[in-house]
């Protein structure tokens, strides 16, 4: 079924992800095991390069605890890993080797941006020379946590959302994030 | 270390590996360009700029209020005391009178941060190290003075407390309390850092006599903080330039003369004692009065240049300004501690193994945003 094609969904800036349904019972059963699997189990990547890492290693610590999640594995290398948190600003220098790094990592993969400066350069947008403003200028972005830094809590807020949007998701329509990503689409 | 090998089949070799800048044990974004032969460091050359943001030349469009919130995000650690460091060099190019009560919370909530910024460097040193069990620990203390921060402050990170002039508001109500509960609790919890991972036989033959800096090295190099004072040179700002209500409290300055990097962590647990005896003397004794002076609504200093320095938890840190008497500065320039202390890397790791290159980065407590602003 799908969504019709309309005016309306052709103005649509985004992509326009069609809802799980069409699917017969095999592959509706085998998306709710493997997506309970994949949102349970997320492998993160340590990526933290200021502020925000404070607060997502807090969130890792003993009275947040993100492992009551299943977050718990931060894996140091990125083909290990299934999800990048961006922690912190990223500069014109380290815009290609965020870039590298989620080329990376194995599919599927997501990605959060923590915190004001990885959403849109936070306090550094105006009057900088060095900043990027907002990671999503380099990578696809799943969820976006505000704050300067978020609350521990702000954070596992995104991450359980992040799991909400892999349950939504089904193989028979597999979406790529960076697909046309480089040409704006 | 002493076997050599004699024979030709396994000829050693000099190669080139790259750490970072995406690394668990570099603290952020830094990048070590290593050559090594074997597991013995040959040179090791830091490649800096992976989160360098402009905060100096920001700071030039901005006006005084303003700058004070863009050094919470330098030494994220320390950040009150960057803070302080700012609206100190304010001030005192004003002339403002501050009054007693902002002095002695300064100096509470300095302490405070200090002390946070070392519970932080011990869990973070011991994982480092391959002890993960004191990332909990030191992290379940941090959380209470988090708590602090955040009922006074109101955030528990970039706190952006203090204004030129004084304090944002009046601390909380609760504030002595809070901090009194807090450093009867961390009283007791502080041992438990010393049999948890001091004692350790592992972690002391990680750390004894490895990467050693002498004294000639350490101030030649510019290092400040423990790292220096761990080589036995005398450079604690508070003691020897008081500022806030440091000239009132009686502590000691950690020092030693060996230089290894057991010492540097030893170091660090007795500037945690002293943080602890400074708000001890000081917190039943917050003098009433104004929380700020008035300032102009656009400060603006008179022309000249204007420095002063600070005692954060890594060492040295310097505010200069020049000052063409607008609202803005024509120049500022921060004297960060963690970029002199890491130019000393290069003497303490050549010649160490490539894993203690890892305890040796953890005893330096490097916060790259501060090395690169």
């Amino acid at each position: 079924m799908g969504i019709e094609k309309n005016e309306l969904v052709n103005d649509f800036p985004g992509q326009i992800i069609p809802g799980g349904n069409g699917g017969n019972i095999t592959i509706t059963t085998l998306d709710k095991v493997i997506n309970w699997g994949r949102s349970n189990s997320l492998w993160s990547l340590y990526f933290g390069t200021s502020c925000c890492a404070i607060e997502m290693m807090q969130t890792g610590a003993a009275r947040h605890d993100y492992s009551r999640f299943g977050f718990e594995v931060a894996r140091p290398s990125p083909r290990q890993a299934d999800l990048i948190i961006i922690a912190g600003t990223i500069v014109n220098k380290m815009a290609p080797v965020l870039r590298r790094l989620y080329d990376q990592m194995a599919e599927p993969k997501y990605v959060i941006a923590m915190g004001a400066c990885a959403i849109s350069g936070g306090p550094f947008y105006y009057n900088t020379y060095s900043v990027v403003k907002g990671a999503d200028h380099v990578i696809p972005v799943d969820v976006y946590v505000p704050g300067c830094p978020p609350r521990p809590e702000a954070l596992l807020e995104g991450m359980m959302m992040l799991q909400e949007k892999i349950r939504t998701e089904s193989m028979k329509h597999k979406v790529n994030p960076i697909d046309g990503f480089d040409q704006g689409l | 270390m002493t076997t050599t090998i004699e024979t030709n089949t396994f000829k050693s070799e000099e190669y080139f590996i790259n750490m970072g800048p995406q690394h668990p044990a570099t603290h952020g974004v830094l990048r070590l360009l290593l050559t090594i032969d074997g597991e013995i460091i040959k040179n090791v050359e830091p490649d800096l700029g992976y989160i360098h943001r402009s905060i100096e030349k920001m700071c030039e469009r901005d006006s005084y209020q303003q700058i004070v919130h863009l050094t919470d995000r330098m030494d994220y650690l320390s950040s009150h005391i960057n803070n302080e460091a700012v609206c100190l060099t304010v001030e005192n190019a004003l002339g403002l009178e501050i009054p007693e009560r902002v002095k002695v919370i300064r100096t509470i909530l300095a302490e405070l941060t200090r002390l946070a910024s070392h519970q932080l460097w011990w869990g973070v040193m011991g994982m480092d190290v391959g002890a993960l069990t004191t990332y909990f620990y030191g992290f379940r203390d941090r959380e209470l003075i988090n708590d602090i921060f955040e009922e006074t402050c109101g955030a528990r990170l970039t706190m952006n407390y203090n204004i030129p002039g004084g304090l944002m508001f009046d601390i909380h109500p609760n504030f002595v309390k809070r901090t009194k509960d807090f450093i009867a609790h961390f009283k007791t919890k502080l041992p438990e850092y010393d049999t948890l991972l001091t004692g350790n036989v592992i972690f002391q033959k990680r750390t004894q006599g490895v990467g050693i800096l002498t004294k000639e090295d350490a101030i030649s190099f510019g290092t400040t903080g423990p790292v220096a004072r761990a080589s036995g040179f005398s450079c604690d700002i508070r003691k020897h330039h008081p500022y806030s209500a440091y000239d009132r409290v009686q502590f000691n300055e950690a020092i030693s003369t060996v230089g290894d990097t057991f010492t540097r962590y030893q170091m660090r647990i007795q500037e945690m004692w002293e943080s602890i005896s400074i708000i001890d003397q000081l917190i039943d004794n917050i003098p009433d009065g104004d929380f700020k002076v008035a300032t102009n609504a656009v400060i603006k200093l008179p022309k000249g240049e204007f420095y002063q320095k600070v005692e954060t938890a890594r060492g040295e840190l310097g505010v200069f300004i020049v000052s063409d008497g607008k609202k803005s500065p024509y120049r500022m320039k921060f004297r960060s501690p963690g970029f002199s202390n890491l130019s000393a890397l290069k003497k303490m790791a050549v010649g160490s193994k490539l894993g203690d290159l890892v305890a040796i980065m953890a005893t330096l407590d490097i916060v790259v945003p501060d090395i690169d602003r």
